[in-house]
């Protein structure tokens, strides 16, 4: 069985910024322990011998010409923020009260 | 139903070229189409106002003594994953709801370009997170063979708008399958081509090492055609691969008259029994291997011992990806923003908006990423899947010293139930066991109708694979296996599809 606790998917909730509700916590905590489970037989294989891979095919410094291509303008960058003034996005306070 | 509909996008494209149908008459047929069948299919989220003008331009430029490309005047539907300046793009989840890109998806500049007429954006599982579209934040689409079942996913829109008629092509995603299990449990073709063979640009990220952009037809020439304008390098992605390929509709007209097959070597993993697929799908796989067999092929046995891990790492790697190409859906710049009452701080509007606009599968999947991810577990999870990676390439790089091609069954049941696998993560993930291979190790594939499985009448996938870059290959191989399959039925597989646009 792996770890998967309540408290550890509050947790992750918090990291993913993801509010989750209780009903949504215990149902997430028996699925991804289930999950888990059987995705942890990567370990069963995975010796220190084999390299890893992270792209299936390998490149290496992949750069463009230090040229100006095309850019967005103000206008579209700001069509589809939920909120914006003065040429900017518009969010709420950054810190809370405890802050 | 009107004969144009039931074209090749390949057929459709000589008659607009001889000038015998104008892209108007063949646009309006598939917007009539649309209007007749989609209360039943569902397959799109958005259907184009534009589609007729953009078809009255191409008329206009063919009429001006332009010469345009071969399916220029085609109607195409796109995948909501795709973005695009005239048509909302959403990616199937309520938290882009209504988002209008500044700028189009490589592939549909370039399918644009080449005088095809976008006919609306087709439905999906949420940010492609799924196997049977019922993650779609808008509803699932229904299979055309069997509207109670599913249309496969995540690009189950795409496939069924292609086997309903409702278009001749459709442009799919594939992460894990989403191009070739729709496929295979619809009775039409898709193909994943090899990583960076087709641009990437503006096609909202789900698992960044595994996505490519891919076709939906209903046969091998029209997916050979429609990867011909998508493919290529692309300086907006770099992952892009330079080389210079191969025409694929040539290599499908050349395949067809199936001289491919003789002395060709398929073959057939011995770690992926019969036993693990549905009745009718193993004996349908039998059936197409025995024919390739009566035309010359051979098939060899080969090992793939670690492709059993392959499911297990493709879901350590999809969420880790996922968990961080979905932190942009943050309500500042773009999307949802939903914010709790009473001053609350931008943290609590984030995460107060996740909460509202991610569904729960992908939910569950950025959890688990965000898990796979954390420090103490990274090396364990995250590290070991990249490592089963490297052992599955080196499978396909032994294998493919033995043979021309890989054969398999593309996915292990026929189409199921709405609703029979949606409370079951684990079983949903398991339909994605014979293509995920392929996007781990970057190789592409494609899945072609097979026939149907004897206990329920559906359509059932044959799925070739082909070593990275030999993208062509597939299109041989892939259009012999079919005329051969298609002169044993007396027909295209699609004919024996129940009719539909009845009242429901």
């Amino acid at each position: 069985m792996s770890e998967i606790t309540p408290d550890l998917v509050r947790h992750l909730g918090v990291l993913a910024r993801i509010q989750l509700s209780d009903d949504e916590v215990t149902q997430l905590t028996g699925q991804l322990d289930a999950i888990v489970d059987n995705i942890a037989k990567v370990s069963e294989v995975a010796t220190p011998d084999v390299v890893a891979t992270s792209h299936p095919i390998a490149m290496s410094n992949v750069f463009r010409p230090d040229e100006v291509g095309q850019t967005l303008t103000h206008a579209q960058v700001l069509q589809n923020a939920p909120d914006s003034a003065d040429g900017r996005f518009r969010v709420t306070a950054i810190l809370g009260e405890e802050q | 139903m009107s004969d144009i509909i039931r074209l090749t996008a390949a057929e459709l494209g000589e008659k607009l070229a001889a000038r015998e149908i104008s892209s108007v008459e063949a646009t309006q047929a598939h917007l009539d189409r649309i209007a007749a069948v989609e209360s039943d299919v569902r397959a799109f989220l958005h259907v184009n106002e534009n589609a007729l003008a953009a078809a009255g331009e191409i008329d206009a430029r063919r009429a001006a003594g332009e010469q345009l490309g071969p399916i220029a005047g085609v109607p195409l539907a796109v995948k909501d994953v795709l973005v695009t300046t005239d048509m909302p793009s959403t990616s199937g989840s309520k938290i882009l709801e209504g988002y209008m890109s500044p700028f189009d998806a490589t592939v549909v500049a370039r399918a644009r370009a080449a005088g095809l007429v976008p006919l609306g954006k087709t439905n999906m599982d949420e940010f492609a997170m799924g196997s049977s579209t019922e993650h779609s934040a808008f509803g699932p689409t229904r299979n055309p063979w069997d509207l109670d079942r599913i249309p496969g996913g995540s690009g189950g829109g795409s496939a069924a708008a292609v086997a309903a008629f409702e278009a001749p092509l459709a442009l799919g995603s594939d992460t894990g399958g989403s191009i070739r299990q729709p496929a295979h449990v619809t009775g039409t073709v898709g193909t994943k081509p090899t990583y960076g063979g087709v641009s990437r640009y503006g096609s909202i990220a789900l698992a960044s090492s595994l996505d490519q952009v891919g076709p939906v037809t209903r046969t091998v020439l029209d997916a050979g055609l429609l990867h011909d304008v998508i493919g290529g390098y692309d300086a907006n992605d770099s992952t892009s691969l330079r080389d210079e390929w191969p025409s694929f509709a040539a290599a499908a007209r050349e395949g067809a008259s199936g001289e491919v097959l003789k002395g060709l070597k398929v073959g057939v993993i011995k770690e992926l029994p019969d036993s693990g697929f549905q009745s009718g799908v193993a004996a349908s796989f039998r059936e197409s291997l025995a024919l390739m067999e009566a035309q010359g092929a051979e098939i060899v046995e080969i090992s793939a011992p670690h492709f059993e891990y392959g499911v297990a790492a493709y879901y350590l790697i999809l969420p880790a990806e996922a968990s961080s190409n979905l932190a942009k859906f943050d309500s500042v710049r773009f999307g949802l923003r939903v914010t709790p009452e009473g001053g609350a701080t931008v943290e609590d509007v984030m995460s107060a908006t996740r909460e509202a606009g991610f569904g729960p599968e992908v939910k569950r999947r950025i959890i688990l990423g965000t898990y796979a991810l954390s420090a103490g577990y990274y090396d364990a999870y995250y590290g070991s899947a990249q490592k089963v990676r490297t052992l599955i390439q080196r499978d396909f790089d032994q294998a493919f010293a033995q043979v021309d091609v890989i054969a398999t069954p593309t996915a292990p049941t026929t189409a199921f139930k709405l609703g029979e696998k949606i409370d079951d993560p684990l079983q949903m993930y398991l339909n994605d066991v014979s293509t995920i291979p392929a996007n781990l190790a970057g190789v592409p594939g494609i899945s072609i109708p097979a026939g149907l499985a004897d206990e329920d009448g559906l359509p059932v996938g044959f799925q070739f694979l082909a070593p990275a870059r030999e993208d062509a290959r597939l299109y041989r191989v892939g259009a012999a296996v079919e005329s051969v399959l298609v002169d044993s039925w007396g027909g295209p597989l699609l004919d024996r599809a129940p009719v539909l646009g009845g009242a429901r």
